[in-house]
């Protein structure tokens, strides 16, 4: 499982640029950024190599932010491969709150992110049918290795 | 004593105290001149409509004496209004006054259960203010045993509180709360003592708050009202229904008006309290505009006193906002939003137009420890505090959550209403 940061963002002209201010300041490396906005406000997911670091800094600059723990699947590089991790889940009777996927720099496969209400029993399953979850450290891997 | 012997009481002593204002205070006798009105033709207490108002710039530009209605060999104490903004005013009283207030004061404590045989600490400052010795008189003419420690030192409060074996408690509010928690501190078991009622006022406080104190100090939190102009403590005061306070109406004509217009509104609609002192000798006050907000409570009230009640004061009209027609007091939204798990009592009303009408949005902070990923749970948390404020105001604003500590902390007098309209061109 990994740590996702999860920003609540006014609707209001300046402020996503001012989370990225914040992020790039602190030195944070981000894999991925999706915007969940409703009518009146958003909610900015973040991926990315120090999430402890990363909710520090955007608390520092004013931001409302959660560390929540969600999976990180790797899909199966094939037709169906989306289709057999949710059927998996299902299977399970682990409800998916949402997902979003982001393909790895220099990989072919792509990464899912699932946030699910039951975690550890979404985790036994997905192992169970042979579909590999990712730790923080295989993310970062490729940062932590090349960081200069 | 019925309405109707009431309102016969109540025109004579209007009569005597317009004579005497006229006679001797050259401010009202500049107002009714001007007004045309000669205080002889006041027949009905209807005719209290046609009378000039007075306003606390009044009471300032006549500053020390100058609204005094009694020569200064008559007056045998005087005490100060607490001038939040700008310059104080004086209040005098003559022997007759300070008469009067201890028997308004000792029905007020008896209008929270107190007795002869009660253990009063006065807890309320002496003196310019008045709540100290307004109290301490009450208490002693109600033949209560009168603690005056005045306020500050609060574990010798709580001491005292202890070791006295104190029944009822005079002091503000949030000094109530801080009583309780110091007793805490000190190992003291507040709620094993004898302490039974709380007579509590000179601040605005909320229901939230009344609760809170009930709890801490296991006793029944009395709302009192007065303010130095019209008197001080002892205008009015809840019984042990609390439900509206009870106004000493033989002492003091009430009335609510539409802070717009000054109109009347009827009796259960909000608006200003105006008060008119009928038996003051020292300094009447006639339509004093109190800039307090409340509504007469309409019905009789269980506990069998017949004088009527006015609610709780619950906003000033210096913040007063008029949406889609009804009155809405930014304090109200505050008293919403504190009785509201994951969002803070930070809030600012924003005034903007839409076309040609009028748009209101409430901005809500919410607290650092929510959990900001659940979307649900933000939206939910948004539409119950739509929905709170909708059900205590009787209007549908929009609520917009934003993020935690973005409204301005002022230290001073907090700036809830942006008044946008104006930026946008206007009508
Ligand atoms: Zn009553």
């Amino acid at each position: 499982m990994v740590e996702q940061v999860s920003v609540f963002l006014e609707n209001e002209p300046g402020h996503l640029a001012e989370l990225t201010r914040a992020l790039a300041a602190a030195g944070i490396n981000m894999r991925a950024l999706v915007v969940a906005d409703t009518a009146e406000f958003g909610v900015v997911r973040i991926i990315c190599d120090r999430p402890r670091a990363a909710k520090e800094a955007l608390e520092a600059s004013g931001f409302g932010v959660t560390l929540t723990r969600v999976l990180a699947v790797q899909m199966p590089d094939r037709p169906g491969g989306l289709a057999q991790v949710v059927g998996v889940l299902s299977d399970a009777g682990v409800n998916i709150e949402y997902m979003y996927a982001f393909v790895e720099p220099g990989a072919d496969a792509a990464v899912d992110i699932v946030r699910v209400d039951d975690p550890k029993r979404a985790a036994e399953a997905l192992e169970d049918a042979g579909v590999r979850c990712l730790r923080a450290e295989d993310l970062y891997a490729t940062e932590d290795a090349g960081s200069s | 004593m019925s309405r109707a012997q009431l309102e016969e009481l109540q025109l004579r002593r209007l009569r005597t105290v317009l004579a005497r204002v006229h006679g001797n205070v050259e401010t009202y006798r500049r107002k009714f001149d001007e007004a045309g009105l000669a205080p002889a033709s006041v027949s009905s207490l209807e005719d209290l409509e046609a009378v000039p108002f007075t306003v606390k710039d009044d009471l300032r530009a006549a500053y020390p004496y100058g609204m005094f209605a009694a020569p200064l060999h008559d007056i045998v104490r005087v005490h100060s209004s607490s001038g939040t903004t700008g310059q104080i005013t004086v209040v005098g009283y003559t022997a007759n006054d300070i008469s009067n207030w201890a028997d308004l004061m000792a029905r007020t404590i008896a209008c929270a259960g107190g007795t002869a045989d009660d253990v009063v600490q006065v807890t309320y400052g002496y003196g310019l203010f008045t709540g100290g010795l307004g109290v301490h008189y009450g208490s002693e003419r109600l033949g209560a045993v009168t603690v005056p420690i005045s306020g500050g030192m609060t574990k010798r409060q709580v001491q005292v509180m202890r070791d006295f074996g104190t029944t009822i408690l005079a002091c503000t509010p949030s000094y109530a709360l801080l009583l309780a928690e110091t007793a805490g501190e000190m190992g003291v078991d507040v709620r094993s003592l004898p302490l039974r009622a709380g007579i509590f006022g000179a601040e605005p406080w909320s229901e939230n708050m009344r609760r809170q104190i009930e709890r801490a100090l296991d006793v029944k939190a009395i709302d009192i009202y007065g303010l130095s102009e019209v008197l001080g403590p002892g205008v009015a005061s809840e019984c042990l229904e609390q439900d509206g306070l009870h106004v000493n109406e033989d002492h003091f004509l009430i009335e609510i008006v539409d802070p717009e217009t000054l109109e009347p509104v009827p009796d259960g609609e909000r608006g200003e309290v105006v008060f008119t002192t009928l038996t003051k000798e020292g300094i009447p006050v006639i339509r004093y505009r109190t800039r307090d907000i409340s509504r007469i409570v309409p019905g009789e009230c269980p506990c069998g006193r017949t004088f009527r009640r006015m609610e709780r004061v619950t906003g000033r009209t210096d913040d007063m906002l008029i949406v889609r027609g009804v009155n809405v007091f930014p304090s109200q939204i505050e008293q919403v939003l504190a009785g509201i798990p994951g969002v803070a009592p930070h809030y600012q009303v924003i005034l903007s137009k839409r076309g040609a009408m009028d748009h209101v949005e409430v901005h809500v902070e919410v607290v650092p420890d929510t959990d900001f990923d659940e979307i649900r749970e933000l939206e939910t948390l948004r539409r119950k505090v739509a929905s709170e404020i909708q059900a205590a105001l009787a209007v549908n604003l929009d609520v917009k959550l934003v993020e935690p500590k973005s409204i301005e902390r002022s230290q001073g007098k907090a700036k809830r209403v942006v008044d946008a309209r104006s930026e946008q061109g206007g009508v």
